[in-house]
């Protein structure tokens, strides 16, 4: 079963819908043990970097999350749901985020923020197709280790759009959101 | 880097899509999910669905309407008219809007901006501004047009960003229906004094005015409704001839 992570925000409508859209069953999952019940998990998101870290605490989800990862399940971050992956964000300091990845996750210095709108990824990586998809975010990840990149983006100058590190996908920009460059990426995903 | 976005817009009574000239005047123009699929089909960017909802009869015709728009695109839209509480926009979101448009709350309650700005975040918040002007300035217009306040418009659009919205629909009065093409001097005026995006709306003709809302203008994003209801231009007419003219789209 697919879960997607519900941590009192965030979209998960719309990811659910284009899951239905593409005849795959999935839960929206709030407890440690639903995650747990889970073979692959989405955790989408938006709002704030803290906002989410703490309802994941108050939820009791951080354990349940790692351990689902670490036991090799695939795991689709979207847009904050990448940023939790990583150990701080310079939007809500002292949050302390899932810290799967080191690095740190910081604002967007020029340009109008937050990014809003359809933008180009470019990927070396096979399940990622150069295309564009749709971001809404102020807030790009810095990671440590640059061999999790997976895709690069333009905003007045490249920013990590993707990043994919064994059983870890984790985009900036929306998937279900993004017509059918975004189920084209879904639907990669739920098959490998 | 980042496209320019070209955005249709359904004007909602009821169950049906209208379209009115500078707000008055409304005639139908079909149902609202086969628009937003044909839309979605021709590569619209996102979507924008404005109504009045006042009564709760109204509401909850609209929270269905949003359910199945939500389920039939995969693009973000937008839903604005009457939304005055936090809880109205739960509701929406929840059903499956990516943003909700405040114009006339924003303006009676300010702080509306950014109690909803902290809770579903500053992306899903548009604030609407209806501008007419008036011995040369432009003033903000709230009640679909029928209110004047004394707001001068790029100050409140400056106001609006500093309490939390994410983005600007900025609406000429003067020019809606009208196919006039933009009023450029109002969307760049605001497009300066703001650093959030602004959605240029109100007297799209066709592609040279979109082009021109876009580059003299300033806009990041334009929105249309009256050339696309009618079939004059798609969408995709529209980015064709956007991207020859070496503007950033999507297509």
């Amino acid at each position: 079963m697919i879960g997607i992570v519900d941590y009192g925000a965030g979209n998960l409508k719309s990811v659910q819908n284009a899951l239905e859209y593409l005849e795959v069953e999935s839960r929206i999952v709030s407890t440690p043990n639903e995650i747990a019940a889970c073979d692959r998990l989405i955790l989408p998101g938006d709002g704030s970097f803290g906002f989410m870290m703490e309802n994941l605490e108050k939820k009791n989800l951080i354990g349940a999350l790692k351990t689902s990862i670490s036991k090799g399940k695939p795991f689709l971050g979207i847009c904050l749901g990448m940023q939790a992956l990583f150990e701080s964000s310079d939007e809500s300091p002292g949050a302390k985020g899932l810290g799967i990845f080191k690095g740190r996750v910081m604002k967007f210095r020029t340009g109008k923020i937050p990014q809003i709108g359809w933008n180009l990824i470019a990927s070396e990586n096979p399940r990622l197709e150069d295309d564009s998809f749709y971001f809404v975010n102020s807030y790009v990840v810095v990671p440590d280790d640059l061999t999790i990149i997976a895709a690069l983006s333009d905003y007045y100058g490249p920013f990590v759009s993707a990043i994919r590190s064994k059983n870890i996908l984790a985009v900036q920009f929306h998937p279900e959101k993004s017509g059918t460059a975004g189920l084209a990426l879904l639907r990669r995903w739920l098959s490998c | 880097m980042l496209a320019k976005r070209i955005i249709p817009c359904l004007d909602i009574k009821g169950k049906e899509v209208v379209k009115g000239v500078e707000f008055e005047n409304l005639v139908s123009s079909g149902d609202p999910v086969e628009l937003a699929k044909r839309y979605y089909a021709e590569g619209a960017d996102e979507l924008v669905l404005l109504d009045i909802a006042a009564t709760a009869e109204e509401r909850k015709t609209r929270i269905e309407l949003v359910e199945q728009v939500a389920k039939a695109v995969f693009i973000p839209f937008t839903v604005g008219g009457g939304i005055s509480s936090v809880g109205d926009m739960r509701a929406l979101l929840r059903a499956g809007a990516d943003k909700v448009a405040i114009t006339t709350a924003a303006v009676e309650n300010p702080r509306l901006i950014s109690e909803a700005s902290a809770i579903f975040g500053s992306q899903c918040i548009v604030v609407g501004i209806d501008a007419k002007k008036e011995g040369g300035r432009w003033k903000v217009f709230t009640r679909s047009g029928k209110k004047r306040t004394e707001l001068d418009v790029a100050q409140w659009a400056k106001e609006v960003q500093r309490l939390g919205a994410g983005e600007i629909l900025l609406t000429s009065i003067d020019k809606d229906g009208t196919k006039s093409g933009y009023d450029l001097a109002l969307t760049k005026k605001v497009s300066e004094a703001v650093s959030i995006p602004v959605i240029a709306s109100g007297g799209a003709k066709g592609p040279e005015t979109i082009f021109q809302a876009l580059t003299e203008g300033k806009a990041d994003a334009a929105l249309a409704a009256s050339i696309f209801h009618t079939c004059e231009y798609s969408v995709k007419d529209v980015k064709v001839y956007l991207a020859k003219r070496k503007i950033e789209v999507r297509l």
